[in-house]
């Protein structure tokens, strides 16, 4: 089983293998195989379009938290210009799991903050594989709160499995932290644009979530418990968590019907990972459009659309 | 068990020891699931379900913690009519929709939160409080709502807020309806502390996760009854996670106190004194020179 890809995507990888092995056969023979090779490039395509127009709910959770997925730090490097990393929550420490700094998009000053949970096995553990503590979230205010007295707009990129369950997180309040940032980002006066790129693990992801627009990719997925979770406790085994994920609607199209995502961004075929340049491209455009119409909008007037908005949730 | 039961924390549940209860008459006597003593009702009622024995404070329900709190006279219920939605047609081995049928039967309430507009030592004021025994006191669209609507009511008339909570998080059946919930009420607390009109929490036990991240640590003043748990998740959870056993006491009022995350612990008979001396003087009324109300007991040498 080829490991970068998922049990669904098994038979892509299949024929992307005998893709492979043809191309490397092919120089050193008389067949000419570049027909054939085009053959079964066709076929992949036409594979990968047929398994991911049915894809389950979770089978969505499971290509959001894909090994290969396009992360914050991927977002920062192909979306923004000049980014410099601001460090520190100037109470106790530095949070790897969330990076924030100013950056350029397309020339405008912005504030960009993502939970990032690492590549590498090393980098998984110096991110804390996204779960951030209370400094990650106190870290994200003061940067957000200096977005608004230098009036740029803040960018937030949203995944993580959820704020981090340990000891230390809840003797420096996490849950504080976590609540004055909802209650902040409600009134800030500047633009919040939040895009769930992967993972939206429940109060973890909201309190980098609040905004004026929320937008989730096609194959990302939002819940308030895991699907694990919630199986555990209600079929008592985390066997059930395809049968939860879809109870729940964790993903863009349910919530859009909800009323609580207002955009999806479409992926390229096969996932983000697939090709992460392109899907760059896409968020982008998206935050270019999404921050110029804010920054055309009194700020009075985004505050209160922003506030009723967040009243209207579940109505 | 009920679903609830199982998503608590297992130090929440206390299963065996309220089994043991079953074995004491219905009725006219309780056993303290603390220190095991068998109690009187009528001397516990008195007590304000608080054991005299070993002072534990029992779980009360949010119509008698209403009850005890506020003045006698001038109470009136806020928004009663706003019922749970299901607008997921959530289903596991039941549906929610037949869960919440039975919790409103059980209870006799609409949904886990219960409002008032009433007065505290004269002050007026508006006061919520988590009803726990409907879905574990979590929080959906009508807790949220009714959460709100009342906070607005306290911002357009000038009065404090009072909050009682008691819960298991947010309502999973709601999904994220139900995690937005905790934006909606922080951004309403957010006017509330901005136009000056004060705002104190009051941790019961127990409350986890989603109330735990918004509203319930919001307070300008954070108080918590005595041995109250309160964290963002639940000690099995961290357990777990971390593989290794809990200080003793985590999570509980001392902790939260020691932590600086409460501003005080406070005892559940002395509870209309303390924040009623506490929200007159946020509130600006000018006072005796006298304690009209006793702020500590002489101490007994």
């Amino acid at each position: 089983m080829n490991p970068n890809y998922l049990d669904f995507e098994q038979p892509i990888a299949e024929l992307e293998g005998k893709i492979e092995e043809l191309g490397n056969v092919g120089s050193d023979a008389d067949l000419n195989l570049a027909e054939e090779i085009e053959r079964l490039r066709e076929k992949s395509k036409g594979l990968t379009e047929k398994i991911y127009a049915d894809l389950s709910p979770w089978d969505i959770v499971r290509v959001a938290r894909h090994p290969q997925r396009p992360y914050t730090l991927d977002y920062i490097e192909h979306v923004f210009t000049e980014f410099d990393e601001l460090h520190g929550d100037r109470h106790f420490g530095d949070d790897k799991a969330i990076v924030g700094g100013v950056a350029r998009l397309e020339g405008r000053p912005v504030m960009v903050i993502g939970q990032e949970k690492g590549r590498t096995v090393k980098d998984k553990v110096y991110r804390n594989f996204g779960m951030p503590k209370p400094e990650g979230y106190r870290k994200a205010l003061r940067l957000m709160e200096m977005a608004e007295r230098f009036k740029m707009p803040v960018i937030t990129l949203i995944d993580t499995p959820g704020a981090y369950p340990g000891i230390d997180s809840e003797e420096r309040g996490i849950s504080e932290a976590i609540a004055q940032n909802l209650a902040v980002m409600s009134r800030l006066r500047t633009p919040i644009v939040c895009t769930v790129i992967g993972e939206g693990s429940s109060g973890g992801a909201l309190g980098i979530g609040v905004g004026d627009h929320l937008a989730m990719l096609q194959y990302s997925t939002y819940f308030v418990i895991s699907p694990e979770g919630c199986a555990n406790i209600i079929w008592k085994s985390s066997e059930f968590a395809p049968q939860a994920a879809s109870a729940m609607g964790v993903t863009s199209s349910t919530l859009e019907d909800l009323d609580i995502v207002d955009a999806t961004i479409r992926e390229p075929m096969g996932g983000a990972h697939r090709d992460p340049v392109e899907m760059a491209r896409r968020v982008k455009a998206h935050l270019v459009e999404q921050v110029d119409r804010l920054c055309s909008v009194e700020t009075d007037d985004m505050l209160e659309a922003r506030y009723q908005r967040l009243m209207s949730y579940g109505n | 068990m009920s679903w609830i039961d199982k998503i608590l924390p297992s130090g929440v549940r206390k299963d065996e020891a309220e089994q043991k209860r079953v074995n004491v008459p219905e009725g006219l006597w309780k056993k303290c699931i603390k220190c095991d003593a068998v109690l009187y009702w009528p001397d516990l009622d008195r007590n304000l379900e608080v054991c005299p024995k070993c002072d534990h404070h029992m779980r009360v329900g949010a119509r008698r913690r209403l009850d005890i709190f506020l003045d006698e006279d001038g109470r009136q219920e806020l928004f009663s009519d706003i019922e749970p939605i299901d607008r997921l047609k959530f289903k596991d081995k039941r549906k929610y929709r037949d869960r919440l049928t039975a919790a409103q039967k059980s209870t006799g309430e609409r949904d886990a939160l219960i409002a008032m507009q009433g007065r505290l030592h004269g002050l007026d004021l508006v006061t919520v409080a988590f009803e726990f025994n409907f879905h574990g006191g979590s929080m959906g669209y009508a807790v949220g709502e009714k959460f709100t609507r009342s906070a607005t009511h306290a911002l357009n008339n000038g009065l404090p807020l009072v909050c009682f909570a008691a819960s298991g998080g947010a309502r999973m059946q709601e999904a994220l309806i139900s995690l937005m919930q905790m934006a909606k009420t922080s951004a309403v607390l957010e006017r509330l502390k901005l136009s000056g009109l004060p705002f104190i929490s009051v941790m019961t036990d127990p409350i986890y996760g989603g109330v735990s991240a918004s509203l319930a640590l919001l307070g300008d003043v954070n108080v918590a009854e005595p041995d109250a748990r309160a964290g963002f998740a639940g000690p099995n959870i961290i357990e777990q996670t971390i593989r290794q056993k809990l200080p003793k006491g985590f999570q509980r009022s001392e902790f939260l106190l020691e932590h600086g995350a409460i501003d005080m612990i406070v005892h559940r008979a002395d509870m209309r004194d303390t924040l009623g001396r506490i929200l007159s003087k946020l509130a600006g009324q000018e006072g005796s020179q006298e304690d009209i109300t006793a702020p500590y007991s002489e101490p007994v040498e």
